[in-house]
């Protein structure tokens, strides 16, 4: 579903490059999470995703991008939005409209798209997402979480195989969060969309994941099954903040006390230790 | 002291956003006030410096009512830094930027470069001197709009979600950074969702919903208690969440630190095991 190969990216005017060599093969149906320090490279992946980069940032790009079997170098973002949909942190950024409604119907009519399949677009993304009741409601008037899933919905209708999360959760509060998960998870499982999330609430993200990649430096660190990882070394990965229940799991395993892989989640966690105590 | 009195205020008329709030905050104290989104955090914040006056009840900066004095005389003593550094970032340079305020405070030239050195370093952003705060990530610009508030030394600093767009590694060192203003007596007010991290700062928690305030005290109070949690939109820290169902075998509730959690289930694991 996305394909990259030994791509290299520098931004206009700027001495080093932001992404160096990197490989990536992400199949139908994957829920990847992107960890790494500030400033190792996740956005500027993400924005090569849909053609932002380098269609709308310029700079100098070289290797090969091919998202939804489309190479995002020789199409423009208005045809790759189709296939591939980016939500960004802050929702108030992506919602302008007087209603949900007429943000959702804003990328549709863009599209060209009758009327009629416009109105069913629009439900099913909002039924979706579950604000089908917010249809018209002021987005300046929801809350975070609800903003942020009618964000989510605005790309949704575009029907797009693939979804990339840049930190969606960083304005919201942790119950709002939590919700943009398991909608994010749903969105995965039962329409089979393609998940990238990049995000730092790792206790929250990592146990809806199928698979994990730590960038650093702008090139990939680690990649693999989330419990693997967060098994191995923890210095090298100690920038991206792991899960303090993974940690914790990590360093009893080190002392034989209770088994790996380490948890991903507390009841994980204490399912486990209860296990190691009637043992 | 700041000293919010019966404080209720509208945007518009007949929605009160926030309710008879009454509450006190006391030089040297380190406070978090948390709760959902829209609960009313910022906008008791604007308060604090007079960018919001009350519809009703007053509030006063060391005595002084807010409703009689400039923002600019409350600036002086209460640093706000706002949660987009997008609204307060304008100049070309970080280190015009932080020259700014002090200019219009009436620092002298040798007091603007002493302090702009020094907020630099503290906050690891000497690099960035000359370059546009526009081509910084969000992390970096939050970094930025705090050291520009700071330059100015003010005695109460408020600052509204400083750990988004901050990777581990910088929230640790946020972390530490409030943690020592806070001992050496100046008043830190921060306003976050970020459970884990206010675990692991020693402060108050101040929580809100629907535009009052319902409960304060300790973090070792509020973040254990499932029904706060639950009120305010916050999860329970992941430690605790381990700990409390181990309280009924003796251990500590309240455990919000890694390397305290493995040393107690260390200790004691081995023991459970025999018995």
């Amino acid at each position: 579903m996305i394909e990259i190969e030994e791509l290299v990216y520098t931004y206009p005017e700027a001495g080093k490059p932001a992404l160096k060599d990197v490989n990536l093969q992400i199949r139908k149906g994957e829920f990847v999470v992107l960890a790494g320090p500030s400033g190792c490279g996740k956005t500027t992946l993400c924005r090569c995703l849909n053609g932002l980069i380098p269609h709308f940032y310029g700079g100098d790009l070289s290797g090969k991008i091919q998202v939804a079997q489309l190479d995002v170098l020789s199409h423009p973002t208005r045809e790759l939005a189709q296939h591939v949909g980016l939500v960004f942190q802050n929702p108030e950024n992506q919602l302008f409209s007087l209603t949900v409604e007429r943000d959702v119907a804003f990328g549709l009519e863009n599209l060209g798209l009758p009327p009629a399949e416009i109105r069913r677009r629009i439900d099913w993304a909002l039924e979706a997402v579950g604000i089908g009741k917010l249809k018209d409601s002021a987005p300046h008037e929801l809350s975070g979480g609800e903003q942020q899933k009618a964000a989510i919905a605005c790309v949704l209708a575009m029907r797009p195989s693939v979804m990339v999360f840049d930190e969606p959760t960083s304005f919201l509060d942790p119950a709002s969060a939590k919700s943009i998960m398991e909608t994010v998870a749903k969105l995965n499982r039962e329409l089979g969309i393609t998940v990238l999330m990049v995000e730092h609430r790792l206790e929250m993200a990592l146990k809806h994941a199928s698979r994990m990649v730590v960038m650093e430096k702008g090139g990939i660190l680690a990649d693999g099954d989330p419990r693997e990882i967060l098994s191995g070394a923890a210095e090298k990965l100690r920038g991206i903040g792991i899960p303090k229940v993974a940690e914790l799991h990590r360093l009893l395993a080190e002392k034989n006390l209770i088994p790996p892989p380490v948890s991903l989640s507390p009841e994980e966690f204490s399912a486990k230790l209860m296990e190691a105590l009637n043992r | 002291m700041i000293r919010l009195e019966k404080v209720s205020f509208s945007y518009l008329p007949g929605v009160e956003v926030l309710k008879d709030v009454t509450l006190e905050v006391r030089e040297g104290d380190f406070l978090a006030v948390m709760g959902e989104n829209g609960a009313g955090k910022t906008t008791l914040i604007k308060h604090f410096n007079g960018l919001l006056k009350p519809t009703q009840g007053r509030v006063l900066v060391d005595d002084v009512d807010t409703g009689s004095a400039t923002v600019a005389e409350l600036s002086r003593k209460v640093g706000l830094v706002f949660q987009n550094p997008d609204h307060q970032l304008f100049s070309e340079t970080v280190e015009d930027e932080i020259a700014f305020a002090l200019k219009n405070f009436g620092f002298n030239r040798a007091e603007i470069e002493e302090r702009t050195d020094q907020v630099l370093r503290l906050l690891s952003l000497e690099e960035y001197r000359q370059a546009s705060p526009l081509t910084l990530s969000g992390g970096e610009k939050k970094r930025v709009a705090l050291a520009s508030v700071l330059a100015w030394d003010p005695k109460y600093l408020i600052i509204d979600e400083p750990t988004i767009g901050q990777d581990y590694e910088q929230k640790s060192n946020l972390r530490k950074f409030l943690s020592e203003i806070s001992r050496e007596g100046r008043t830190v007010v921060v306003v976050t969702h970020d459970v884990e991290f206010v675990a692991e700062c020693s402060c108050k928690i101040l929580l809100m919903a629907a535009g009052r305030v319902i409960a304060s005290g300790p973090v070792e109070e509020v973040l254990t208690d499932r029904e706060l949690i639950k009120k305010g939109a916050l999860t329970l820290p992941q430690l605790v969440e381990v700990f409390d169902p181990l309280s009924r075998l003796g251990f500590p509730k309240a455990v919000f630190g890694v390397e305290e959690a493995s040393e107690l289930l260390m200790e004691n694991l081995r023991r459970l095991k025999r018995g």
